[in-house]
C-alpha cells in the first residue's frame, strides 16, 4: 500500500498501475458476487437434493402420499396424512397458546411497561431464544410430561402426546412473535399515538386505538412467522410428542410430525424405498415451510401496515 | 376566501354547537372515568402477567438444569469418554470436544461465504439483485434444520460412503451462511462512506479499500455476527443425527463419525438408563452454559455501540 | 364546577353555573349533549394563566420562566424563531410534555382559575378540556372519517348514536369540511388531501368540546389555498374557543391573532396586543424579529 501511494503521488498513473488495480478490483468483486449467489446454489440443492431423493416413493405413490394413513416400513407402504395432520395440530395448538401471550407481552414491552422494568424483560425472552430445541425437549420429556400426566391428564395415559407437542412448540416460538411484534409496535410513528393521549385518551387507550389497529397487518406476519417457525421445530417435539403415526381424536394421545418422522426414522430407513419416502416427507415440509414464510415476509414488509396515502 | 356557502356552513355550525352546547363541566369527569382508569390499570395487570407468563419456561428450565445437572458436571464428566451401555460412570468429553470441532468445521466453511457474500452485498450489487439475495438468505433462514441434515446427508455422506465431521461441519457451515451475510452487510453498511471515499481519494484500490479499511473498520461487528450464528447452531441437533451422526468414542479422523453435546444429549435423553439422563442433564447444562457465554461475550463487544431505545 | 378533581372531591369555583351531577354512568342523550343552554358571556377570568413556566429536559433547560396570560375566545399566537421553545410551551399547557420522560416542569398553569399541575389532577382530563391540533395531521389511519371525529366522544363513554351522529355533524360543520365529506363518511380516513385531513383533525379535536384549543403549526404543512382555509376557520372558531397557535409565520401571526406573545431561546420576550407587536412592539429584539431582521 506504501508503494501504492508513493506511485500515486509522485507520478501520474502509469498503465500497468491501473490495470493492476482493475485485475483486483474485478477478482475481488467476482468473488464476493460468487459467495453472494450461493444462496441460490444452496436454495437450488436443497431443492434439488430433496427431489431427487425422494423421486421413487414420488413415482410409485404420487398423491396418494399426501392423503393416505399407513406408513407401513415393512409393506413398504408409505403415506403422509398422519405426520401433516400431526405438524398441524401441535402447531395450531402452539398458536392457540403462544400468539395471545406473546402479543400481550409485546404491548406490555413497548407501551404499557415502565422503563426500569423494560431492559430485564427484553434480555429474558432473548435469553428463552437461546435455548436449544433438544435442551428444551430433556426438560419437556423429564419435567413437564410427567406434570402433565399427573395434573393434567384425564385417566390412565402415556404422557407424552400432541398436547405436550404443542406446548413445547409454542415454548419455543413465543420468543420470536415477541420480538417482531415489538418491532412492529415500535414503528408505529409517535405521531399516532400523540393524536391518541391529545384527546385525552388513557394509556391502554392509546394503545387500542393508536398503536394496535394501526399494526394489524404487521402482527399478523409476526404470527404467520411463528408458525412458519413452529412447523419446522423438530427436536423438541420428538422427545414429548409420543411419535405414534395415529391420527387419534384426542390431545391426550400420542402423534407424530413431519420432522419427528424423519428425525427418528432417516437412520433406520433400510430400503431404498423407505429412505425416499422420508426424502418425500422433507419435501412436503420443505414446500409448506417455505410458502408460509413467504406469506409471512410478504406481510411484514410494509412494517406495521396502514401507512398514511400521502395526497396533494 | 371561502365563498359564501362555506361561510354560512360554518356559521350555522358554529350557532348549533352553541346552543347545543353543552359543557362537559358540569361533571367534568366523564361518567365512565374511573371505568377507563380501572381498564388502564387492568390491561397493564394483564398483559404483564403475559410477560412473565413468557419467562416462566426460562426460568422453570434453568432451575431444572442446575437442580438435576450441576450435581453431575464434575472433572469426570468434562475428562472421561461414556462407558458402555449400563454402566454407571463415564462423561462426554468426547462430545464437547467434538462440538468444539463442528464449530471449526462450520466457522471454515460459513465465514468466508458469508463474509464475502455480505461485502457484495453491501459494496457491490445492483439494488435488485441484492433484493434477490436477501430473499434467498431469509428464505435459506427458514427451512428447517432437519431439511439441511437431509440435503447434506445426499451431498456429503453417501458419496463419502460415511458419516463424519466433514458432514457435520459442513451442515452446520451452510446453515450459518444466510445468517453471516445478512450481519455482515448490515454492519458494513453501518461504516459512514467518508472512509471509502478517503481511502479512494488516496489512490488505494477499491478492493483493498474495502478490505483493509471498510472491514476492518466493521470488524468487531462482523466477529459478532459470526459469534452469535455458532451460538445458534452450536444448540442444534437435528442436522447432525444424520451427518456427524455421534459417537462413543474419540473421532480420530475428521472422516469419522464425531460426537457433539447436542446428540450426546438427546441420545442420553431418550435412553431408558437414569445415569444416562443424570448425565444428559449435566450436558444440558454444559451446553447451555457455553451458548451464554458466546452471547455475553457477544454483549461485551457491543456495549459501546450506542443503543437502542427499547 | 367540578373540574379537574376527582368526583370525591366537589370544589366549586364561583361564576360558573352550577350543574346538577349526573349521578348514573352511562349519561343519557339528552344530559349529555343536548341542553339548550346559552352560552355565559366571556368569563372574565382569563382561560389560562401561566405563571413562571420553566420546562428542562434532562439537564437542558428549554423554557424559562414564562408567564402570560391568555384571555378566552381569542386567539393568541406564539411566535419565535426554530427551537425557542413554542412547541415545548404548547404541550406544557395540556401536560402533553409529560409522554417525554426525562421531561420536567416548575411553574404553575391554571385553566380558567385550577391549577392543573396540582397533586392528584390527571393529564387524562387535562387533555380533554385542553385539545390539540398538531403541525402534521394525524388522523387514525383504520378508521372512518365518521369514526375519527367521534373517537374522543366514545372514549369518554358517549354511545347513544343519535348523539355521536350530531356532534358529529356539528363538529364537521365547525371545521368547515362537512360538504366535502357528508357523503363518504364512512370511507377512510387516510383518502382526505393533506388539507382535508387537518381540518378532519380539528373536527376530532373539536368533537370533545375542549375548553380551550391548541394548534401547533396547523398549516406549515399544507398549501397556500388550504392555508387560508384554516385561517378563516380559526377566525371562526375564535367565537366559540380559545385558541392558542403556534407558528413561524408571522403573516398568519399578524392575521388572526389578538394577542402574541414573542418566545426567543426560552425566554418570553413580549407578550402583548397583536397590533402592538408587529406595529409598536416595545423591545427591540421583537423588532428585530418581525421585520425579519433574524429568524
Amino acid at each position: 500500500m506504501q508503494a501504492d501511494i508513493e506511485t500515486a503521488t509522485t507520478t501520474a498513473l502509469p498503465q500497468g498501475h491501473l490495470v493492476q488495480h482493475r485485475f483486483g478490483d474485478r477478482a475481488f468483486k467476482w468473488l464476493t458476487l460468487l459467495m453472494a449467489l450461493a444462496v441460490f446454489a444452496l436454495i437450488f440443492l436443497i431443492g434439488s437434493e430433496l427431489w431427487r431423493g425422494s423421486h421413487l416413493a414420488l413415482r410409485k405413490f404420487g398423491w396418494r402420499f399426501l392423503f393416505s394413513k399407513d406408513w407401513n416400513p415393512v409393506s413398504e407402504q408409505f403415506g403422509a396424512l398422519p405426520f401433516i395432520f400431526g405438524t398441524l395440530v401441535s402447531s395450531l395448538i402452539a398458536l392457540l397458546i403462544a400468539v395471545p401471550v406473546s402479543i400481550a407481552s409485546a404491548v406490555f414491552l413497548t407501551e404499557l411497561a415502565p422503563k426500569w422494568l423494560r431492559q430485564p424483560l427484553i434480555t429474558f425472552i432473548e435469553l428463552l431464544a437461546a435455548v436449544p430445541s433438544v435442551i428444551l425437549g430433556l426438560w419437556g420429556v423429564f419435567v413437564m410430561v410427567p406434570w402433565l400426566r399427573e395434573h393434567l391428564y384425564p385417566g390412565p395415559v402415556y404422557g407424552v402426546s400432541m398436547l405436550a407437542g404443542g406446548i413445547i412448540i409454542a415454548i419455543m416460538i413465543v420468543p420470536i412473535i415477541t420480538s417482531v411484534s415489538r418491532e412492529i409496535l415500535r414503528s408505529v410513528p409517535g405521531l399516532q399515538r400523540e393524536a391518541a393521549y391529545a384527546l385525552g385518551a388513557t394509556r391502554w387507550e392509546v394503545t387500542r386505538i393508536a398503536v394496535l389497529s394501526y399494526a394489524k397487518k404487521g402482527l399478523f406476519g409476526a404470527v404467520i412467522l411463528g408458525l412458519g417457525r413452529a412447523l419446522g421445530e423438530t427436536m423438541a417435539v420428538t422427545m414429548v410428542i409420543g411419535n405414534r403415526p395415529e391420527i387419534a381424536a384426542s390431545l391426550f394421545a400420542p402423534g407424530y410430525t413431519l420432522a419427528s418422522v424423519v428425525a427418528n426414522e432417516f437412520t433406520e430407513a433400510t430400503t431404498d424405498i423407505y429412505l425416499n419416502a422420508l426424502f418425500e416427507i422433507g419435501l412436503v415440509l420443505l414446500g409448506v415451510t417455505i410458502l408460509v414464510n413467504a406469506i409471512a415476509r410478504l406481510l411484514l414488509r410494509t412494517f406495521g401496515g396502514a401507512g398514511v396515502k400521502a395526497q396533494p | 376566501m371561502p365563498n359564501e356557502e362555506t361561510r354560512s356552513c360554518i356559521v350555522l355550525g358554529s350557532r348549533l354547537l352553541q346552543s347545543s352546547f353543552r359543557l362537559l363541566q358540569s361533571h367534568m369527569t366523564a361518567p365512565n372515568h374511573n371505568w377507563r382508569k380501572f381498564k388502564n390499570s387492568f390491561m397493564q395487570a394483564l398483559t404483564l402477567a403475559c410477560a412473565l407468563f413468557v419467562i416462566a419456561p426460562l426460568g422453570l428450565v434453568f432451575y431444572h438444569l442446575v437442580k438435576s445437572g450441576v450435581g453431575s458436571v464434575n472433572w469426570d464428566f468434562f475428562t472421561k469418554l461414556p462407558k458402555p451401555v449400563g454402566e454407571v460412570g463415564g462423561g462426554m468429553a468426547n462430545a464437547i470436544v467434538g462440538t468444539f470441532v463442528l464449530l471449526g468445521i462450520a466457522a471454515c466453511v460459513g465465514v468466508p461465504v458469508g463474509v464475502l457474500g455480505g461485502v457484495y452485498l453491501s459494496e457491490y450489487g445492483s439494488s435488485r439483485l441484492n433484493g434477490w439475495i436477501r430473499f434467498g438468505a431469509d428464505v435459506l433462514n427458514g427451512v428447517p434444520s432437519i431439511i439441511w441434515g437431509m440435503v447434506v446427508y445426499a451431498l456429503v455422506v453417501i458419496p463419502m460412503k460415511g458419516f463424519s465431521a466433514w458432514a457435520g461441519g459442513m451442515v452446520l457451515g451452510m446453515m450459518m451462511i444466510p445468517f453471516i451475510m445478512r450481519t455482515t452487510e448490515e454492519v458494513l453498511q453501518l461504516v459512514p462512506n467518508g472512509y471509502r471515499e478517503a481511502a479512494l481519494a488516496l489512490g488505494i484500490a477499491q478492493w483493498r479499500a474495502i478490505v483493509q479499511i471498510v472491514v476492518r473498520t466493521a470488524l468487531k461487528g462482523i466477529i459478532t455476527g459470526v459469534l452469535l450464528a455458532l451460538a445458534r447452531v452450536s444448540g442444534e441437533t437435528a442436522p447432525l443425527l444424520f451427518t456427524a451422526f455421534g459417537n462413543q468414542f474419540w473421532a480420530h479422523k475428521l472422516t469419522q463419525p464425531i460426537a457433539a453435546l447436542p446428540l450426546q444429549i438427546f441420545s442420553y435423553a431418550i435412553s431408558p438408563y437414569d445415569d444416562w439422563h443424570r448425565q444428559a442433564w449435566a450436558g444440558a447444562l454444559v451446553l447451555l452454559l457455553l451458548i451464554t457465554a458466546i452471547n455475553v461475550t457477544v454483549r461485551v463487544l457491543t456495549r459501546d455501540r450506542i443503543h437502542k431505545n427499547p | 364546577m367540578n373540574l379537574i378533581m376527582p368526583p370525591e372531591e366537589e370544589k366549586i369555583i364561583p361564576q360558573t353555573r352550577a350543574e346538577p351531577r349526573i349521578e348514573s354512568r352511562e349519561p343519557k342523550p339528552d344530559a349529555l349533549a343536548s341542553a339548550l343552554d346559552s352560552r355565559p358571556s366571556t368569563p372574565s377570568i382569563p382561560a389560562l394563566t401561566v405563571k413562571n413556566l420553566s420546562v428542562y429536559f434532562g439537564k437542558n433547560q428549554v423554557l424559562k420562566g414564562v408567564s402570560l396570560e391568555v384571555q378566552a375566545r381569542a386567539v393568541t399566537a406564539i411566535i419565535g424563531p426554530s427551537g425557542c421553545g413554542k412547541s415545548t410551551f404548547l404541550r406544557a399547557l395540556n401536560r402533553m410534555h409529560e409522554l417525554v420522560p426525562e421531561a420536567r416542569m416548575t411553574g404553575e398553569i391554571r385553566l380558567f382559575g385550577e391549577d392543573i399541575y396540582a397533586g392528584g389532577v390527571e393529564p387524562v382530563i387535562v387533555r380533554r378540556r385542553v385539545g390539540m391540533v398538531f403541525q402534521k395531521s394525524n388522523p387514525f389511519p383504520t378508521m372512518s372519517i365518521a369514526d375519527n371525529v367521534t373517537v374522543g366522544l366514545r372514549l369518554n363513554g358517549v354511545r347513544a348514536r343519535a348523539t355521536l351522529v350530531d356532534r358529529m355533524e356539528k363538529s364537521l360543520r365547525m371545521a368547515a369540511l362537512w360538504d366535502e365529506v357528508k357523503d363518504r363518511l364512512h370511507s377512510p380516513a387516510i383518502n382526505l388531501s393533506g388539507g382535508q385531513q387537518q381540518r378532519l383533525c380539528i373536527a376530532r379535536a373539536l368533537a370533545v368540546q375542549p375548553e380551550v384549543l391548541l394548534m401547533d403549526e396547523p398549516a406549515s404543512a399544507l398549501d397556500p389555498l388550504a392555508t387560508a382555509k384554516i385561517e378563516d376557520l380559526i377566525l371562526e372558531l375564535k367565537k366559540d374557543f380559545t385558541i392558542v397557535i403556534v407558528t413561524h409565520n408571522m403573516q398568519q401571526a399578524a392575521r388572526i391573532s389578538d394577542s402574541t406573545a414573542f418566545l426567543y431561546l426560552g425566554e418570553l420576550i413580549e407578550f402583548d396586543a397583536t397590533r402592538k407587536i408587529f406595529t409598536n412592539p416595545a423591545r427591540k429584539q421583537t423588532e428585530d424579529y418581525v421585520t425579519g431582521r433574524f429568524g
